[in-house]
C-alpha cells in the first residue's frame, strides 16, 4: 500500500512540477518581448561593463 | 543583475538579459566532481570483469591520465574562452562551424544520456529497497520522471541553487567513500580486507587490461563539465581552473580509494559483475551504519550527477541556439531567474525517453562515445590554439605544462579506448560515427545557412598568428 501510494505521489509530483515550469514559461513569453528574452550574448562581462 | 536603460518615461526597462555571474570555484567542483561520482559508486568494476582486479587499476591509472591532460587542456582553454556551451564554444572560436556544432551535439548527447542512466539507477535503487522491505516489482519510472522533472526545476530556478545543492550531495557521496575507507582498517590488513588472497595476475593478459580502458572512463567521466560554468562564474580566470584541478584530484583519490576497498573485499569474478559495488562492499563490512551512509552516497551521487548533467546540456544546447546552430528560441534566459529555461525544459522529454528504454548498458555507451570524441577534438585543439594564438598573444588564467605532451598523450589514450571500445561495442562504435556523420551532412547542407559566422567570435583575442 505504502509503496503504491508512493508512485501515485511520484506521477503526481512530477505532473505538478512539469506543469508549473510550462506555465511559468508560457507566462515569461507573454509578458516579455522576445527580443529581450533572447539578447544574451557571449563575451559580454557585467563585472568588467560596470569599471 | 539585468543591463537596463532608462526610458523617457523614467523607468528601467532591460536592455539585455545575460546568465548569472555567481558562481565560484566551489561551485565548479560541485559541478565536475558531481558528474562523475556515481562512477565510483558504480560502472568503474566493469572494468574489472575485462582485466582482472589489476587490469582495472592499470585503466584507472592510465584512464586518470587521460582525465588529467583533459583538464589541464580544458582549464587553459578555458580560462580565455568564458563562454556558455564550454568546448562548443572552444571549438567555434579556433577550430570553425562544423567542428562546433558536433562538439556542441557530444556535449548534449553525452551529459543527456548521462542524467537518463543516473535516473534509472535512482529509479532501480528505490526498486531494490522496495523488494527488501516486501514490495516486489515496484515500477521504477514515476521515480526515473520525478528525478528527471525534479532536478530540471531546481536547475530552472537558478543555478546558484542549483549548484550549491550539488556541492552538499557530492560532499557526502565523498565522504561516504573516505569513511568506508576507515571503517575497512587499511591500518589491519587481513582483517577486513583480504588483498593478499583476492589479487590475481592478469587473467585475460594485456589485451584484457586494454578492453578494460573504456570501463575505466567510469572513474572520471564528465570531470571536463567544469568549463560549461565558464559564463557563469564570478571570475573564470581563476575558478574554472581551481575547481577542475581539484576536482581532478579528488576524483584520483576517491578511485583509488575504491579499487582499493573493493578489491579487497570481494574476488574479481564477482566484482567484475556487480552493480553496486561500493554498496556491496559496505554489505561485506558487516557495519549497518556503514550500509546506510553507503547507500545513501549511491543515491546522492546518481542524483548530484543528474543535476550536473541538465545544467551542462542545457548550456550547451543554449549557446548552439544563441549562434543560430539551432532555432534562435532555445537562447531565451528567464528574465528572473536567469537561467536558459526553454533549453531546460525541451531536454526533459529528451531525457525521459532514453530514461524509459530501460537500457541502461546502450545508453551509457553512447554518452561514453559522445564524450570520448569530444576528447579526441580537445587534443587537435588545443594544438591548434597554441600555434595560432601563443602564450604571448593572450592573457590566460593557466597555463598547463609540458605543452605538447598533454596533447599527443590525450590523442594516444583516446585511440587505445577507440580500440578498447571497438573490443567490446564494436556495433555500438560504428552506430555513433554513422549518427554524427549523418547529423553533420545535415547541418552542412542544411542548417549552415543560418549560421552568423562573423558573429560568433565574441572573445577579445588578436587575429590569429599566420591569419
Amino acid at each position: 500500500m505504502f509503496w503504491t501510494l508512493l508512485t501515485y505521489l511520484a506521477w503526481g509530483l512530477s505532473a505538478f512540477i512539469a506543469i508549473w515550469m510550462l506555465v511559468d514559461a508560457y507566462r515569461v513569453g507573454q509578458e516579455y518581448d522576445e527580443d529581450i528574452l533572447v539578447s544574451s550574448r557571449e563575451g559580454t562581462d557585467e563585472l568588467l561593463d560596470k569599471d | 543583475m539585468t543591463d537596463t536603460v532608462t526610458a523617457g518615461d523614467g523607468t528601467a526597462a532591460p536592455q539585455r538579459i545575460n546568465l548569472l555571474k555567481v558562481l565560484g570555484p566551489v561551485h565548479v567542483w560541485a559541478l565536475g566532481v558531481g558528474i562523475v561520482l556515481v562512477g565510483e559508486y558504480m560502472g568503474w568494476n566493469f572494468s574489472v570483469a575485462k582485466g582482472g582486479a589489476y587490469g582495472s587499476l592499470i585503466a584507472c591509472w592510465f584512464i586518470g591520465l587521460l582525465y588529467t591532460c583533459v583538464a589541464m587542456i580544458d582549464s587553459e582553454v578555458t580560462s580565455t574562452v568564458a563562454a556558455a556551451g564550454g568546448q562548443y564554444a572552444q571549438a567555434k572560436h579556433i577550430v570553425g562551424p562544423l567542428m562546433a556544432f558536433n562538439v556542441g551535439l557530444y556535449l548534449v548527447m553525452a551529459y543527456t544520456m548521462l542524467e537518463a542512466a543516473d535516473a534509472l539507477v535512482v529509479g532501480d535503487l528505490l526498486t531494490i529497497v522496495a523488494g527488501q522491505f516486501g514490495h516486489e516489482g515496484l515500477d521504477p519510472k514515476p521515480f526515473v520522471v520525478l528525478t528527471i522533472l525534479g532536478l530540471a526545476w531546481l536547475n530552472y530556478r537558478g543555478v546558484f541553487m542549483t549548484l550549491t545543492a550539488n556541492f552538499v550531495i557530492t560532499a557526502i557521496a565523498f565522504i561516504a567513500i573516505l569513511v568506508l575507507f576507515i571503517g575497512v582498517e587499511p591500518w589491519n590488513p587481513g582483517k577486513i580486507v583480504h588483498h593478499e588472497d583476492l589479487l590475481t595476475d592478469l587473467p585475460y593478459g594485456w589485451i584484457g587490461v586494454i578492453a578494460a580502458l573504456q570501463f575505466g572512463m567510469w572513474y572520471y567521466l564528465g570531470i571536463e563539465g567544469t568549463c560549461q560554468a565558464a559564463e557563469e562564474v564570478r571570475s573564470p580566470g581563476r575558478a574554472i581552473p581551481l575547481g577542475t584541478m581539484s576536482g581532478m584530484i579528488t576524483l584520483l583519490i576517491a578511485a583509488t580509494l575504491t579499487w582499493w576497498i573493493a578489491s579487497g573485499l570481494m574476488p574479481w569474478e564477482y566484482l567484475g559483475q556487480a552493480g553496486v559495488p561500493l554498496y556491496d562492499a559496505s554489505r561485506l563490512t558487516g557495519s549497518v551504519t556503514l550500509q546506510v551512509l553507503l547507500f545513501v552516497g549511491t543515491l546522492f551521487s546518481a542524483v548530484a550527477s543528474a543535476n550536473g548533467c541538465i545544467n551542462d546540456a542545457s548550456r550547451s544546447w543554449f549557446s548552439m541556439g544563441r549562434d543560430h546552430y539551432l532555432p534562435v528560441w532555445f537562447a531565451a534566459v528567464h528574465p528572473r531567474y536567469r537561467t536558459p529555461y526553454r533549453s531546460i525544459l525541451f531536454l526533459i522529454p529528451v531525457a525521459v525517453s532514453f530514461g524509459f528504454t530501460g537500457l541502461l548498458d546502450q545508453v551509457i555507451t553512447f554518452s561514453i562515445l559522445s564524450g570520448l570524441l569530444g576528447y579526441t577534438f580537445m587534443s587537435l585543439n588545443v594544438l591548434k590554439f597554441r600555434k595560432q594564438w601563443p602564450l604571448d598573444s593572450i592573457n590566460r588564467g593557466y597555463v598547463h605544462p609540458f605543452h605538447p605532451m598533454p596533447a599527443i598523450t590525450l590523442l594516444i589514450l583516446c585511440g587505445a579506448t577507440y580500440f578498447a571500445t571497438f573490443l567490446g561495442y564494436g556495433g555500438s562504435l560504428l552506430s555513433i560515427m554513422a549518427f554524427y556523420i549523418v547529423i553533420s551532412i545535415w547541418f552542412h547542407f542544411h542548417r549552415y545557412q543560418y549560421v552568423r559566422r562573423g558573429d560568433q567570435f565574441t572573445m577579445p583575442w588578436p587575429k590569429p598568428r599566420g591569419y
